[in-house]
């Protein structure tokens, strides 16, 4: 009898290519997603070196970094000239190289992590591999999923494997139930406020526990989206009944006998009793509050309810980087999270910009006007936001004030034109509140839809449970 | 790839915990479709003013440490994006070697592709090899990766470890695709086992 394994060991053992003495591995990758900001210089080197894409029909690419948002932007001028020849690079090279491919024009073009999902592209106990870090995100499947460089953004698409060492196994277990208003956002933010943003450095998680399995699959996607903030590569999420019912009839998911053929592979993809966990960290789920970041690390995490921190109060080193944000966010000690007022709402990316994420931030804003200077919701595909539409969402958001725009990562980076102003303070669902992430000077403070919406009827940072009826 | 055998330098100490990608370059400089030219706008928003000014106080604005080759950083360097820009940035600034206890795995994977060294010591090991770097060019810092090692200004020798492959890769400066594709065959029949095993994928 073969050792318990995990989740993460089964899927290892069965894309591994070779594997040489000293244990480093040749891994199979099953899907490589694609966008515009780290794949020329990749494209480039294949041509330089006149190297192919060895797998295309399993290499997908969409811009999404960089377009513009607005409902112009067929217009090219809406555009940076750089960003513009970055675009055209990737339609080129998605041309040249005949990869599947979604253009701006398309209407399932969106961002990366949503578009793969959405497509049935990622699918369970797949290895599934990007040039950005928030490729965690297709993990909720119970796929290995993680973000690499261009280099091997480039071996991948040269040899559709990668060169890896087997991470370490780390289990992050959610017990019990979440209470009301509290949502996988919190979950995410508060494992990386317990673990520390190197918490997770050299393992792959493995979310599991009741409030976890209670979490729909576009939950489990904000939780292990944000696996990347707590150091790990990859989060992972064994597939259940409510991965199968997501994946079924999506147009690249399997159909037929292959579909109970893949059901009945997916079925093994479970840790077994007694597999051996590296680290292993508990929360209640009862614990959990609706919480905020108020620093400039995705770490600095704290429930609604308290206050802003005394820098003197940290250790390890980290006096100076919590001065050092208070500073930067223009925060003193002491004051109630509550009291902080907010310019700026931002609802979208690849954590938060989904069709459950909309809803739970319209049931919030539904009759009310936003008191903050500016609000956009950004949806995380041309799909959602036509669902959304559909639904009589995208109507509540403009009455209440919102802009309502057209797909991308938007300000969660801020490589297109949304960007905060120096000083001007975000309520924002996406994943980073590092210096400068929204736009060099701004102030990022990370949170659920939910929150955020409630933030934009009050003008300031806001406990959603009190809006609540 | 230019290949890292030795190296000795100056170290600039940055003792800042958890420095980001968006720290070491900006996502406006990703929009290039280059590796090169980087070096300008690595840490740019913490280096020059929003008019472009130079930041007297920015470590490697001053005058010990504008050739520095060696970083000295705090704990979990190089968290945040994939983006391989950081660390084209700071080898086209010059830096060949960053030493901390620890490094975001991305970001370190990426270090190795392009000819930079990160080093993970202990926390008494870098905090005696900051002192060295506080000091500038009067501390040099030596760094051996065929022996693992990196000797502080004063003679103390602190050894550190790191895979076998990226060494061997490092060393002779070797691209990794070449050397995959010499297992080409291996590919082949892993393809071939999963069209039957797992067709859908």
């Amino acid at each position: 009898m073969t050792a318990p394994r995990t989740l993460y060991d089964k899927i290892w053992d069965d894309h591994v290519v070779h594997q040489a003495d000293d244990g480093t591995c040749l891994l199979y990758i099953d899907r490589h997603l694609v966008h515009e900001v780290t794949s020329p210089q990749a494209f480039e080197g294949l041509r330089m070196t006149g190297r192919r894409v060895r797998a295309p029909d399993k290499t997908i690419a969409v811009p999404d970094h960089n377009v513009p948002t607005t409902l112009d932007r067929a217009n090219a001028a809406t555009m940076t000239e750089d960003s513009r020849i970055q675009v055209a690079a990737l339609d080129k090279n998605a041309r040249d190289f005949g990869i599947n491919y979604y253009p701006v024009s398309d209407i399932r073009q969106g961002i990366v992590h949503i578009v793969g999902p959405e497509q049935g592209w990622t699918l369970p106990g797949m290895t599934v591999v990007c040039g950005d870090s928030h490729t965690a995100t297709h993990g909720a499947f119970g796929a290995l999923a993680h973000g690499i460089g261009t280099s091997e953004v480039e071996h991948v698409l040269a040899t559709q494997t990668l060169i890896q060492r087997k991470g370490r196994n780390m289990k992050v277990e959610i017990t019990g139930s979440l209470r009301p208003g509290v949502t996988a956002k919190d979950i995410t933010l508060s494992v990386i406020g317990e673990t520390g943003t190197a918490g997770g450095t050299g393992h792959v998680i493995e979310y599991c526990g009741q409030a976890i399995r209670e979490l729909s699959m576009e939950g489990r996607m904000t939780v292990c989206n944000m696996a990347i903030e707590g150091g790990a590569r990859a989060g992972l999420i064994a597939p259940d009944e409510k991965t199968y019912a997501y994946c079924i009839g999506r147009p690249h998911a399997p159909k037929g006998a292959t579909w109970e053929a893949a059901l009945a592979y997916w079925k093994t993809l479970f840790t077994d009793e007694g597999a051996h966990f590296d680290k292993v960290v508990t929360i209640r789920g009862e614990d959990i509050a609706p919480v905020v970041t108020w620093g400039t690390s995705p770490e600095d995490v704290l429930p609604i309810t308290g206050m802003v921190p005394a820098p003197e109060t940290f250790t390890g080193g980290k006096v100076e980087a919590a001065q050092r944000s208070l500073d930067y966010m223009g925060l003193t000690a002491g004051q109630k999270l509550t009291d902080i007022a907010i310019d700026t709402v931002f609802i979208g990316s690849c954590t938060n910009g989904r069709i459950e994420d909309l809803r739970a931030a319209a049931a919030i804003l539904k009759g009310h006007k936003i008191k903050v200077k500016r609000a956009m919701v950004v949806p995380g595909s041309g799909l959602v936001r036509a669902q959304a539409e559909e639904e009589g969402l995208a109507q509540i958001f403009l009455d209440a004030g919102f802009e309502w725009r057209l797909a991308g990562c938007s300000m969660c980076l801020a490589m297109n034109p949304d960007q905060l102003a120096p000083g001007e303070r975000c309520a924002a669902t996406s994943n980073r509140n590092f210096e400068g992430r929204q736009g060099r000077g701004g102030r990022t403070h990370l949170m659920s839809p939910a929150m955020a919406a409630a933030a934009a009827i009050t003008g300031h940072l806001t406990d959603v449970r009190e809006l609540m009826v | 790839m230019t290949p890292f055998t030795t190296l000795t330098g100056i170290a600039a100490p940055m003792p800042l915990v958890n420095i980001d990608t968006d720290m070491i370059i900006p996502k406006q400089f990703l929009k290039t479709i280059a590796r090169t030219g980087l070096g300008k706008n690595l840490f740019d928003e913490m280096r020059y003013t929003q008019d472009g000014a130079e930041i007297p106080e920015f470590v490697l604005n001053q005058p010990a440490w504008r050739r520095a080759e060696i970083i000295v950083a705090g704990d979990n360097f190089g968290c945040g994006s994939s983006r391989e820009h950081a660390p084209w940035a700071l080898l086209d600034f010059g830096i060949r070697c960053v030493i901390s206890t620890s490094f975001a795995d991305i970001f370190y994977n990426n270090c190795f592709k392009n000819g930079i060294l990160p080093v993970v010591l202990p926390p008494e090991a870098v905090a005696h090899l900051m002192d060295d770097a506080k000091k500038g060019e009067n501390a040099r810092i030596s760094v051996d990766l065929a022996n693992q090692t990196v000797t502080a200004a004063d003679g103390v020798v602190f050894a550190f470890e790191v895979d076998a492959f990226k060494k061997h890769c490092l060393l002779h400066g070797l691209d990794d695709i070449g050397l995959t594709l010499e297992k080409a065959a291996s590919i082949d029949a892993y393809e071939a086992r999963a069209a039957t095993t797992r067709p859908w994928a």
